[in-house]
C-alpha cells in the first residue's frame, strides 16, 4: 500500500509539471491551431537560465530559497522574450500559409533553439547546485519532500492563475474571441496580433517556471532535456483534448500517474513466472525464484506515447473534448 | 553546372588543406638522419568532449618516447631516434579506422591507443593485417582482445574483471543479504551489471529482478519506489554518472538506506555535484590504479614536462609506449614481425606496476580500485589484484 501511495505522489509531482508545460501547447493550439513543437525548448531554456543564475549566486551566501526565486524570476523574462521572438519572426509571417508550413517551421525553431543552447551551455549535463535542504514528510508510509510539495503547489497556483486570466480579464476575453474567429474579433476592435503574441508570451512564462521546477527537482539540466519533456506534455495536451485548458491540466496529471504506476508495476505484471501455468511451461527459467520479465521499467517513457496512440484511436477529441468553438 | 564547379573548387581546397595538414614525419624522413628512425604512433581524441583525456593519454606516451630518445637507445648496434606520431580519432569509430590506416601507411613500428573501446575495436583488424602491435592504455571493453588478433594488447583491466571486483568487495565488506541491480540498457551498463549479478549469486547473495532505465533517464522514482518496497541492503547501478547521480539523489530522497554502488562510468567527482549530499558513502570501482598511485618518478617527470598532473590513463599509455620500446630492445629489432613475439612474453615493471600479457593480450592480474565518496571527492579505499583485496594505504606503502 505504501508503495502504491508513493507511486501516486511521484506521479502527481511529475504530472503537475507536465500539466504546466501542456498548457503552453494547448493555449497556442487553441488560438492559431499551431502545434508549437519548440515549446519544449523554451522550457529547456528556462531551466538553463535558472541554472546559470543559481550557479553564480550559490556561492554568495544568500538564503537558498531566495537564490532559487531569483533564478526563476530571471528565467521567466528570458523565456517570454524567446516566446515573443519565436512568434514574431517564425510564425507571424506564415499566419496565412498552409498549415503544414508553420508546423515544419516549429520543428526548425526547436532544432535551432536546441543547438543555440548547446553552444551557450555546452553538451555536458549541468548539475544544479544542491543548495536547498529538503525536508521530507511521511504519511501512511509514503514520503513527500518539501520540493515536491512546492512543485505541486506552484503548478496548481499557476493553473488557477491562468484560468482566472482567461475567463475573468479583458485579455482573456480577447483571447477567447480570437480563438473563436480572428477576423470577427479583429472587426470588433481586438488587436489580434497582440493577443496572439500575448498567448505565446504567457505560455513561455509558464514553460520557464516548469523548466526551473524540473531542473531543481531532478538536479540536472541539459540542452536536450526539452525534447522528451515537450513530447510528453504534448501527449498530455492531446489526452485532455488539445486546445482545452482544463483538459491540458487533467491530461498532464493523468499522464504523470500513468507513467509512475505503469513503470512501477509493469515489471511485476509481465513477469511470466508469477503466473503459475506459464511458470510451469517455462520450467527452469522460473525455477528457484527466477524471473522472466517481458516488459521492464525501462518502458517508462513509452507510456506517454502508448497513451497518445490509444487516445488518437479511440477518442481523437481527447478526454474533455477538443475546443473548436470555445477554445482559448 | 555551376554547382559542380563549386563542388570541384571545394574538393580542390579540401585536398590542398589535407596536404597542409600532413604530419611532420614526411619532412623529417627526407632530411638525412643520423642512425635509424623508428616511428611510434599514438591515437586518441584530441578534439571533442573528452579531448582532455586524449591529450593526457598522448602526453603519457610522448614522455616515454622522449625519455627513450634522451637515453640514446641502440638497436642492432645503431643509434635509434624514436619519432612520435600523434593522431586524432575524435572518439569516432569511423575516424578511428581512417587514422589507423594512415599510421599503417606511414609505416609506424608500433601504436599506443586508442583511448576508447569504440574506436579501438574497429581499428584493431587494420593493425593486425599490417602486423603492427597496438597497446591500449584505456580501452576496457572485453571484446577488444576477444577478437583473436595477435597484435592487440592492453595494459588496463577489462570490464568483466571490474564487475566481479566491485561485487566481491561489496559482498565481503557490506555483507548484504539482498541486492537490487539496475542498469541503463546500454552495452556497458548491462555488461557490468550482469557480471555483478553473477558474482553476487555465486557468493550466495540474493538479487531482485533486474530493473532497467535508459542512458537518458532522469526520473528513477518509479523504479526506486518499487525497490523500496522490497527493502534491499545494497543497490548496484551499471551506467554513467549523468543518470547515476539523479538515481542516487532520488533514492535517498525516498528514504532508501541501502548502500549504493556503481561501476567506473559513475565513479567520478561529477557524482558529488549531481547527487549532492546523497553521494556520500557511495561505493564505486575503476579499472586500473589511481593516478596518484603510479610510480613517483613518472609523476615527477610528467609534472616537469607538461606542467600539469596526469589526469587518468597517462601512466598506462606511458607504460604502453615503454613496453613497445623494451620489446624492440629485447628483440634487437624495430621490425614488428621480429619484436612482436618478445612483446607477447615480456615481463616489465612500469609506472603502473609489473606487466605481462596473457594469450589474448590482456594484462595479467590487472588491478581494480574501489573508491568511496567522501565530502564530494572520490577516495580510493582498496586495490584488488589477483583476487586479493589490498587496503589502499598498504598498496601505496608496499610500492607495488
Amino acid at each position: 500500500m505504501d508503495t502504491f501511495l508513493q507511486q501516486v505522489v511521484n506521479g502527481l509531482t511529475s504530472g503537475s509539471v507536465y500539466a504546466v508545460v501542456a498548457l503552453g501547447y494547448t493555449m497556442v493550439y487553441g488560438i492559431i491551431q499551431l502545434i508549437n513543437f519548440a515549446h519544449g525548448e523554451v522550457v529547456m531554456i528556462g531551466a538553463m537560465v535558472a541554472f546559470t543564475v543559481i550557479n553564480t549566486l550559490a556561492a554568495g551566501g544568500m538564503p537558498p530559497l531566495l537564490v532559487v526565486m531569483i533564478g526563476a524570476l530571471s528565467a521567466i523574462p528570458v523565456c517570454m522574450a524567446v516566446g515573443y521572438a519565436m512568434e514574431r519572426l517564425a510564425y507571424r509571417p506564415l499566419r496565412r500559409a498552409p498549415r503544414l508550413a508553420p508546423l515544419i517551421t516549429a520543428i526548425g525553431v526547436s532544432i535551432i533553439l536546441q543547438h543555440l543552447a548547446m553552444l551557450v551551455w555546452s553538451r555536458n549535463i549541468l548539475a544544479f547546485p544542491q543548495i536547498i535542504q529538503t525536508s521530507t514528510y511521511t504519511f501512511f508510509g509514503a514520503t513527500i519532500s518539501s520540493v515536491q510539495i512546492a512543485i505541486i503547489g506552484i503548478c496548481v497556483a499557476m493553473m488557477a492563475g491562468l484560468a482566472l486570466l482567461v475567463y475573468r480579464t479583458p485579455l482573456g476575453t480577447a483571447m477567447r474571441a480570437t480563438a473563436q474567429n480572428p477576423q470577427v474579433a479583429g472587426l470588433m476592435g481586438v488587436d489580434v496580433n497582440r493577443v496572439i503574441a500575448a498567448t505565446f508570451v504567457i505560455g513561455a512564462g509558464l514553460g520557464a517556471v516548469a523548466g526551473v521546477l524540473f531542473g531543481t527537482y531532478y538536479g540536472i539540466a541539459q540542452y536536450t532535456m526539452g525534447s522528451v519533456l515537450g513530447l510528453k506534455a504534448f501527449s498530455a495536451a492531446v489526452l485532455g483534448g488539445i486546445g482545452n485548458i482544463p483538459g491540458a491540466m487533467l491530461g498532464g496529471v493523468l499522464l504523470g500517474l500513468v507513467e509512475a504506476l505503469g513503470a512501477g508495476y509493469i515489471g511485476d505484471l509481465t513477469d511470466l513466472c508469477s503466473y503459475d501455468w506459464l511458470a510451469a511451461a517455462l520450467g527452469s527459467r522460473c525455477a528457484d525464484g527466477g524471473h522472466f520479465i517481458l516488459f521492464g521499467s525501462n518502458y517508462q517513457d513509452v507510456f506517454a506515447f502508448v497513451v497518445l496512440i490509444l487516445v488518437l484511436v479511440f477518442r481523437p477529441q481527447g478526454l474533455l473534448g477538443e475546443r473548436v468553438g470555445d477554445r482559448a | 553546372m555551376k554547382n559542380s564547379k563549386i563542388t570541384l573548387t571545394l574538393l580542390a581546397a579540401a585536398v590542398a588543406l589535407i596536404g597542409c595538414g600532413e604530419q611532420k614525419p614526411a619532412a623529417t624522413a627526407a632530411a638525412p638522419a643520423a642512425g635509424v628512425e623508428v616511428k611510434i604512433g599514438h591515437v586518441g581524441p584530441l578534439t571533442g568532449g573528452i579531448a582532455h583525456l586524449g591529450k593526457d593519454n598522448e602526453n603519457g606516451a610522448r614522455l616515454a618516447v622522449e625519455e627513450a630518445n634522451a637515453a640514446g637507445i641502440k638497436i642492432d648496434g645503431k643509434a635509434v631516434k624514436f619519432v612520435f606520431v600523434a593522431e586524432d580519432d575524435q572518439a569516432d569509430p569511423k575516424v578511428g579506422t581512417t587514422v589507423a590506416q594512415k599510421l599503417v601507411d606511414a609505416k609506424v613500428a608500433g601504436v599506443v591507443g586508442h583511448l576508447n573501446s569504440g574506436t579501438s575495436i574497429p581499428a584493431s583488424p587494420i593493425y593486425s593485417q599490417a602486423g603492427i602491435p597496438v597497446i591500449s592504455g584505456s580501452a576496457t571493453n572485453p571484446k577488444l582482445t576477444e577478437q583473436g588478433f595477435k597484435t592487440q594488447f592492453r595494459v588496463v583491466g577489462r570490464d568483466d574483471q571490474q564487475g566481479p571486483a566491485v561485487a566481491n568487495y561489496l559482498a565481503a565488506n557490506n555483507k548484504p543479504k539482498l541486492v537490487a541491480v539496475i542498469d541503463d540498457a546500454t552495452a556497458y551498463g548491462e555488461g557490468i551489471a550482469n557480471e555483478v549479478e553473477k558474482t553476487l549469486k555465486a557468493a550466495g547473495i540474493k538479487t531482485l529482478p533486474r530493473e532497467k532505465g535508459t542512458d537518458k533517464t532522469t526520473d528513477w522514482k518509479a523504479i526506486l519506489t518499487k525497490l523500496r518496497g522490497r527493502n534491499p541492503d545494497a543497490v548496484f547501478y551499471g551506467g554513467m554518472d549523468a543518470t547515476g547521480g539523479p538515481l542516487l539523489k532520488q533514492g535517498r530522497e525516498l528514504g532508501i538506506k541501502a548502500v549504493f554502488s556503481f561501476g567506473d562510468g559513475a565513479c567520478t567527482e561529477e557524482m558529488g555535484k549531481l547527487a549532492g549530499q546523497a553521494a556520500e558513502g557511495l561505493l564505486c570501482s575503476q579499472a586500473g590504479i589511481p593516478v596518484a598511485a603510479a610510480d613517483k618518478k613518472f609523476l615527477e617527470a610528467y609534472k616537469k614536462k607538461f606542467n600539469a598532473d596526469p589526469i587518468l590513463y597517462a601512466p598506462f599509455t606511458y607504460d604502453a609506449a615503454n613496453l613497445l620500446i623494451a620489446a624492440m630492445q629485447k628483440a634487437n629489432s624495430a621490425d614488428p614481425a621480429k619484436y612482436l613475439p618478445e612483446l607477447q612474453k615480456i615481463s616489465f615493471t612500469g609506472a603502473t606496476g609489473s606487466i605481462s600479457f596473457d594469450g589474448k593480450g590482456d594484462r595479467k592480474d590487472a588491478e581494480m580500485t574501489i573508491f568511496t565518496m567522501k565530502s564530494g571527492k572520490i577516495e580510493p579505499i582498496a586495490v584488488i589484484k589477483g583476487g586479493k583485496t589490498i587496503p589502499y594505504a598498504e598498496f601505496i606503502k608496499g610500492g607495488k
